[in-house]
């Protein structure tokens, strides 16, 4: 997404603006005092895009744009095309085509990748099943000027300032199965009566998602937090002096002008079950239960002999999982703004 | 991916932090590998200087490394210019390192994972090294340090050793006695079982772990040449013998420690340490876990018992740690009298004496200060008939890492679909193997 709206400005900003609407310069004998200011301004204009600035600017778009063309673009492109190769990283002679056989593989034989797809979706429901109301719930709850109302927001916001990675280490220490805080306290580290956290798939893909869910949450309180400040006080009280009751006021009257923000909403948790990885990594490396297609990439393309075509394949799924979700956002936002 | 760091494990965290980077790059980009080769320059090719890529990032092999140099600058007058890199990210990256502008020897691994790089034409032979230090190995390193080609491209250095250990005061305690045999060893996990203790401590979450224990299983169980045609992709995974193998880890599975997938080497080693478990299944490197002196004096361990008489116990599984020269070293010379030092039992000892975890791979390096336990590894080793490496290192790492790993973590959590399992196995290898 970001992708298409920085390609727009990097091409846009090439032109130089303003030089051929510049009419020729008449005897200013005969100008009123605003024409004169506005002649100022155009001859203004005139000077600032000296050569010199022309290439500024064209570097400064120039630049960015041939970065982001060959770091995104074409690395895109070259995972397409690698998907329907076989290649172990050495050399450019080893790659050799296979068709569609890798995307055969991955869909009939990889034991991977179903659970792995399935998880990213399960990561996608949770989170806005769970996290999301609850952040929304916050949110109105702090909207309404409690005291201490800055502590709890930041006590709230905080998971979100923290990397993923931290969070990770940080909840490993709580599921830990034989030293961790859950099954000390409880005291399910013995033989007999063991859960393990990290290991049990029928567990841990529901333990990370706690841990998930706790950043999520801060997340999404400040999101809604930034929309609830944008509702028009006057509604309230309108509300209010038609007799309507706090929820009645929240169901029919500050959700729907929270539209703006649930459209937000949903595309930042979509982009955040898409690109779970991090998390997981450092939590059990997506080991049994916990697979995620941005893991499984991982695990083919980064190593020693490397199954970068496979891989590729897989990164090949998880774009065009991205951009069914994508294009529609893009081409909905669109729609709007013409009919705007 | 993440392959055990046999001879020095890292801690985890340094790890972590480098892959998430490089794994986010790798999300989008098609693995550029000209992007990432920016390893060590060795720039001018001074003739008094040989650059070293080192994947010695631990304290106690970076010293005992740095020991060796300088030990080797006094002899011949050559500077060894050391470009030391994280011992996992040195795994990861060292495709593209290979590729781009390496240095003139690097650190690395025997066995597959030697003659892969070396098949690719990403090393240099040194048969000329092997003339002179030939004489210091027995032939089963010099077997390890051969490619596919019967040339030589390896000089080992070190080696560590697998086999089942345990505390000799626990022992005592309870007065078992060491199993040599599979009946005795179940026997042996009933009782401790009956004595409250652990009878195999066991961690798989880095998912390697399990590898070393289907290693011993199979290769008692089946012998040594069917194991490598298994590593080699040749025999096939459904093969009746296979599954033999994983019917005797299901027989020994209920006594391992529960919930290993969840647990790593380290949190498995402490117990132990703190003498909760029995035995231990693990690399002779479970020794670092050993922190207290007196604990450590009381470690020993035992060959994984005979399965079948047939075989014995004559194979034993020693990872083999050892330098290879880069394809085209700037200053080829002096590296080669550089490997000839490393070839020698000074350079060895120099390298034992900072870390006794591990026993010397040359057979001319001198024992006398190896602690007990070095001396039975050593002894252990010279007396098999086979050496295995690990099945990452015997077999290609990407098959053990995508596939092995995660199905091995599922049969020790679930023994039952072994057959279902096998299959799945033996789809993905025929794909992986046919590749290039």
């Amino acid at each position: 997404m970001t992708a298409t709206s920085d390609t727009g400005i990097g091409t846009g900003t090439t032109s130089t603006p303003g030089t051929a609407a510049v009419p020729p310069p008449g005897p200013p004998n005969d100008m009123t005092a605003h024409q004169k200011k506005r002649l100022r301004v155009r001859l203004g204009h005139r000077r600032l895009l000296t050569r010199r600035d022309r290439i500024t600017l064209g570097l400064m778009a120039g630049v960015p744009t041939i970065l982001h063309v060959a770091l995104v673009w074409l690395t895109a492109l070259a995972s397409i095309a690698l998907a329907f190769t076989t290649w172990d990283g050495i050399g450019f002679d080893s790659i050799t085509w296979v068709g569609l056989q890798n995307f055969r593989e991955l869909f009939t034989s990889n034991p991977q990748f179903w659970p792995a797809v399935e998880h990213n979706v399960i990561w996608f429901v949770v989170l806005i099943l769970i996290p999301t109301p609850f952040g929304l719930f916050l949110a109105v709850q702090l909207d309404k000027k409690i005291r201490f109302s800055r502590v709890y927001q930041t006590a709230f916001f905080l998971p979100v300032v923290v990397s993923m990675a931290v969070i990770g280490f940080v909840w490993q220490l709580v599921y830990n199965p034989d030293t961790g805080l859950i099954n000390s306290l409880i005291g399910a580290n013995e033989p007999g009566h063991y859960i393990d956290w990290i290991g049990d798939p029928d567990l841990n893909l529901w333990a990370i998602l706690i841990a998930a869910s706790w950043r999520h949450t801060g997340y999404m309180m400040i999101l809604y937090l930034a929309g609830l400040k944008g509702v028009d006080p006057s509604l309230r009280e309108a509300t209010a002096l038609d007799g309507a009751n706090e929820w009645q006021t929240f169901k029919n009257v500050i959700f729907p002008t929270l539209r703006p923000t649930n459209t937000v909403v949903l595309v930042v948790t979509i982009i955040e079950a898409l690109r779970a990885f991090d998390l997981v990594f450092v939590f059990n490396k997506g080991a049994q239960g916990t697979e995620l297609l941005s893991i499984l990439v991982t695990n083919n393309i980064i190593g020693e002999s490397s199954r970068i075509g496979y891989g590729s394949a897989i990164a090949v799924v998880l774009l065009v999982i991205s951009l069914a979700v994508i294009i529609p956002y893009l081409i909905a936002t669109f729609r709007k703004e013409r009919r705007a | 991916m993440h392959y055990p760091s046999l001879g020095w494990p890292m801690p985890a965290p340094s790890r972590r932090t480098v892959l998430r980077g490089v794994g986010g790059a790798a999300v989008l980009g098609a693995g550029m590998p000209l992007l990432s080769a920016c390893a060590g320059s060795g720039t001018a090719a001074d003739p008094k200087t040989v650059t070293l890529g080192s994947n010695a990032s631990d304290a106690v092999p970076k010293k005992a490394f740095a020991e060796i140099y300088a030990a080797f600058k006094k002899q011949s007058g050559i500077t060894v210019d050391v470009n030391t890199k994280d011992h996992n990210t040195f795994q990861e990256q060292i495709n593209s390192y290979l590729q781009g502008t390496p240095d003139d020897v690097f650190n690395w691994f025997a066995g597959y994972r030697m003659q892969f790089f070396a098949g690719k034409g990403l090393a240099s032979p040194i048969d000329d090294v092997w003339q002179t230090i030939g004489g210091n190995f027995p032939d089963a390193m010099k077997a390890l340090s051969k490619g596919a080609d019967g040339k030589y491209y390896f000089v080992p250095i070190s080696t560590s050793l697998w086999g089942v250990f345990y505390r000799k005061s626990v022992f005592q305690q309870y007065g078992y006695e060491v199993p040599t045999t599979w009946d005795q060893l179940v026997a042996l996990c009933k009782q401790m079982k009956k004595d409250k203790l652990v009878p195999l401590a066991f961690g798989d979450k880095d998912a390697w772990p399990a590898l070393g224990t289907f290693d011993q299983i199979n290769f008692r169980t089946n012998g040594y040449d069917f194991h490598v045609e298994l590593m080699a992709g040749k025999a096939s995974w459904t093969d009746a013998k296979v599954r033999k193998t994983f019917d005797h880890w299901a027989e020994i599975l209920p006594y391992h420690q529960d919930g290993a997938v969840g647990r790593t080497w380290q949190d498995a080693a402490q117990t132990l340490v703190s003498k909760k478990a029995g035995m231990y299944l693990f690399g002779s490197f479970v020794a670092q876990q050993f922190t207290n002196q007196a604990d450590l004096d009381d470690l020993d361990f035992f060959a994984f018992p005979e399965i079948d008489p047939a075989y014995g116990q004559d194979t034993v599984e020693a990872p083999t740690d050892g330098f290879m020269l880069s394809k085209a070293p700037k200053n080829k010379a002096s590296a080669v009298k550089l490997l000839e030092f490393l070839g020698t039992p000074e350079a060895e000892q120099i390298y034992l004496k900072s870390d006794p975890s591990l026993v010397a791979a040359s057979n001319k390096a001198d024992t006398s200060s190896y602690t007990a336990l070095q001396k039975k590894a050593y002894a252990t080793i010279s007396g098999a008939k086979h050496l295995t490496q690990f099945m990452d290192r015997d077999s290609r790492p990407d098959f053990t890492s995508t596939v092995m790993q995660p199905a091995l973590q599922k049969f020790v959590r679930d023994p039952k679909g072994v057959d279902s399992l096998l299959a799945s196995i033996e789809r993905q290898k025929k794909t992986i193997f046919a590749s290039s």
